[in-house]
């Protein structure tokens, strides 16, 4: 089993209440920085650490702060991302179900660095029962005197907040989320100007996820130096994964970050292999919206090297034969699965969820389910294959938000790795259709 | 949205559900009550028998003090929202990447077959409506189904038999 930095309490009986997680050391990131040191000092232990965001993209988190404009007289928010909705992700929902009082101590010092004295958490509407075991905590958390007036006689008052969504994946992007925080619809705003600039209520703002407020905590409690011995140069730390999919123990994991991807998904503390004793035939290791990895680009680049899970090493190749550590939302899929099929669902979701603002996505998603359906269901033909790649072009970069490139990139991927295989629906629609075992026709999935 | 005028009356909210209303909205700064809405529209939903009307729409404009026009906006956006009537206990299984590797479809089909209705229809006795969601955060452990708040999951045809029976004897708990 790995180090585990936030998972480490995460079996003690009753962790979830204040006393137990006080008792194993809860909350001593919060002595420290606030008794011990200055905002810009944390900021810089975070910048030191290497943190990269564990909501998508990888930006590096202490930098994201340091961005934040600090006008005088002007309130400045920090908002938790706990919208959680990209397919394969579960990670952030197994962080504040069973251990809510650690997202709470990293926002503490997370909000504390950035001068802020209300922090909100976004989390998504279907979540609502994660929600109350939250506001649980967070009442313990007031009742104990971390938050409030003049936390721990510090003179540093902070207010923090849950705040739920409604169902609309598009609220995880970070302007979206604002909007609806806002209490509006969930259209991402145009950029710039960026939230750190103007953002919740047209105030300076920082949009962080879950895991990396989370990690917050072990950086300052065993100090950045320490931190950056973990992982690897562009990868510091450990990263919670969600594995999910044909394996035969899926589930949350937390890994250095740099295991190789051989170990994790066939090592016995880890996955433990396909399921049922199939094979491997894909995967997409970072979330739905990644480049799908076909069989021979998964444990090793295309150079021949050990893929490991890393931020540099599942990019490896670019997107001719890489892939992206994205969330970390884990996807294996075993030698009966269908690619077309699952190509399919994405761009459904991807169509479903589209806000509908900018014409390329909202027209582009909906075109590109019809005619991927059409080929699952042995009524495509040559052209459709062309005609994907085609309107695939005419979003990628053309959208007010990256939702856009996000339903692109995998039917982009999905073609170049296997094209024979929609070639194979086109020309056999026959042997397409009884693969389906007659249930999609029918079905209203 | 097709606006459907069913009922005139609104929903009569219980002591309870007014306190967390006046409590949620305390959430934010002063003069940015609108941001509670969805929050709100939780709460009244729940209240409401699980679906909102354009009455409770009206209903919750007038509690948070904006435009009926801003309420109808928010609740058609959010897929969560049902906007018309629906059975005490829905059923929203999961259809995504993930949960279908799994095996969704067999049990969305398994459902329909049991219940003798489609996707987005209710049993004639009102007990029972089934819909179908996008991933819902549970995709290590699917097929997986949410009813109400809570999600159950590693479905099987046996479980859905267990979860069908228990909410005909009123053991499954929704809120
Ligand atoms: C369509 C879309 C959906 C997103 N969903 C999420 C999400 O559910 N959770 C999340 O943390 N970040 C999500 N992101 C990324 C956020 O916009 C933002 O980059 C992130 O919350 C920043 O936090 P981090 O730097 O700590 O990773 C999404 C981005 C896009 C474009
Ligand atoms: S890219 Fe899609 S989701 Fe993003 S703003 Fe445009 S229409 Fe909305
Ligand atoms: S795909 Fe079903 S819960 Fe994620």
């Amino acid at each position: 089993m790995g180090r585990k930095l936030l998972l480490e309490h995460i079996d003690v009986p009753g962790i979830e209440t204040f006393e137990v997680y006080r008792q194993k050391g809860g909350y001593r990131s919060v002595e420290k920085a606030l008794k011990s040191m200055s905002p810009d000092e944390v900021v810089e232990e975070v910048k030191k650490s290497g943190l990269r965001g564990r909501g998508g993209a990888g930006f590096p988190t202490g930098m994201k702060w340091s961005f934040l404009a600090k006008p005088e007289g002007v309130p400045r928010y920090l908002l938790c991302n706990a919208d959680e909705s990209e397919p394969g992700t579960f990670k952030d929902r197994y962080l504040m179900q069973y251990l809510p009082h650690l997202l709470i101590e990293g926002m503490i010092v997370s909000s504390f660095a950035l001068g802020t004295n209300l922090s909100y958490i976004y989390i998504r509407g279907e979540y609502l029962f994660v929600l109350e075991i939250l506001e649980k905590a967070i009442a313990e958390a007031y009742a104990n005197g971390f938050l409030g007036k003049n936390i721990l006689g510090t003179g540093y008052d902070l207010d923090l907040r849950v705040s739920p969504g409604g169902g609309a994946y598009i609220c995880g992007e970070e302007t979206a989320l604002i909007e609806s925080l806002e209490g509006k619809r969930g259209n991402p705003r145009i950029k710039p100007p960026f939230p750190a600039v103007k953002g919740l209520w047209g105030c300076p703002t920082v949009v962080n996820n879950v895991e990396s407020l989370a990690t917050v905590v072990p950086i300052i409690n065993m100090g950045a130096d320490e931190y950056v011995k973990i992982g690897t140069e562009q990868s510091r730390g450990t990263k919670l994964i969600s594995a999910c999919g044909n394996l035969e123990r899926p589930g949350v994991y937390e890994i250095d970050l740099g295991l190789s991807v051989e170990e994790f998904i066939y090592g016995d503390d880890w996955c433990r292999g396909i399921k049922n004793g199939k094979q491997l035939k894909a995967l997409v290791p970072g979330g739905s919206s990644v480049p799908i990895l076909p069989t021979h680009l998964i444990t090793k680049t295309a150079n021949g090297d050990t893929r490991f899970m890393s931020y540099e090493s599942l990019s490896d190749g670019g997107f001719a034969s890489g892939s992206m550590l994205g969330s970390g939302g884990f996807i294996a899929f075993d030698e009966d699965q269908c690619i077309v099929r699952n190509t399919w669902n994405f761009t459904r979701f991807y169509a479903h969820e589209s806000c509908g603002q900018c014409s390329p996505c909202r027209e582009g998603t909906a075109w590109m389910e019809k005619v991927l359906w059409r080929i699952e269901n042995g009524e495509g033909t040559m052209e459709d294959i062309a005609l994907l790649e085609d309107i695939n072009k005419k979003i990628e970069g053309n959208t007010i938000c990256p939702l856009g490139d996000a339903a692109a990139w995998p039917v982009a991927s999905a073609i170049r790795h296997f094209r024979e295989e929609f070639e194979w629906h086109i020309k056999h629609p026959q042997e397409a259709m009884s693969r389906n075992y007659g249930l999609l026709k029918g079905a209203t999935v | 949205m097709k606006v459907e005028i069913v009922n005139k009356e609104r929903p009569v909210l219980s002591e309870k559900a007014k306190a967390e209303i006046q409590t949620v909205i305390g959430y934010y700064p002063e003069g940015k009550s609108k941001s509670a809405i969805l929050r709100v529209l939780h709460i009244v939903e729940e209240e409401a028998g699980g679906w909102l009307s354009p009455d409770t729409m009206d209903m919750v404009a007038e509690i948070l003090n904006i435009t009926a026009i801003e309420v109808y906006e928010v609740a058609t956006f959010y897929t969560m929202f049902n906007l018309h009537p629906v059975g005490k206990y829905v059923f929203e299984v999961c259809h995504t990447g993930p949960c279908m590797l799994v095996g969704s479809d067999n049990i969305i089909k398994y459902i329909e077959d049991k219940l003798n209705i489609k996707v987005g229809g209710t049993t004639s006795d009102g007990m029972f409506t089934l819909k179908t969601a996008e991933c819902l955060g549970a995709c290590g452990y699917g097929p997986m189904l949410q009813c109400g708040k809570f999600y159950h999951e590693h479905l099987t045809p046996e479980k859905v038999d267990e979860l069908i029976e228990a909410c005909r004897r009123d053991e499954v708990k929704i809120y």
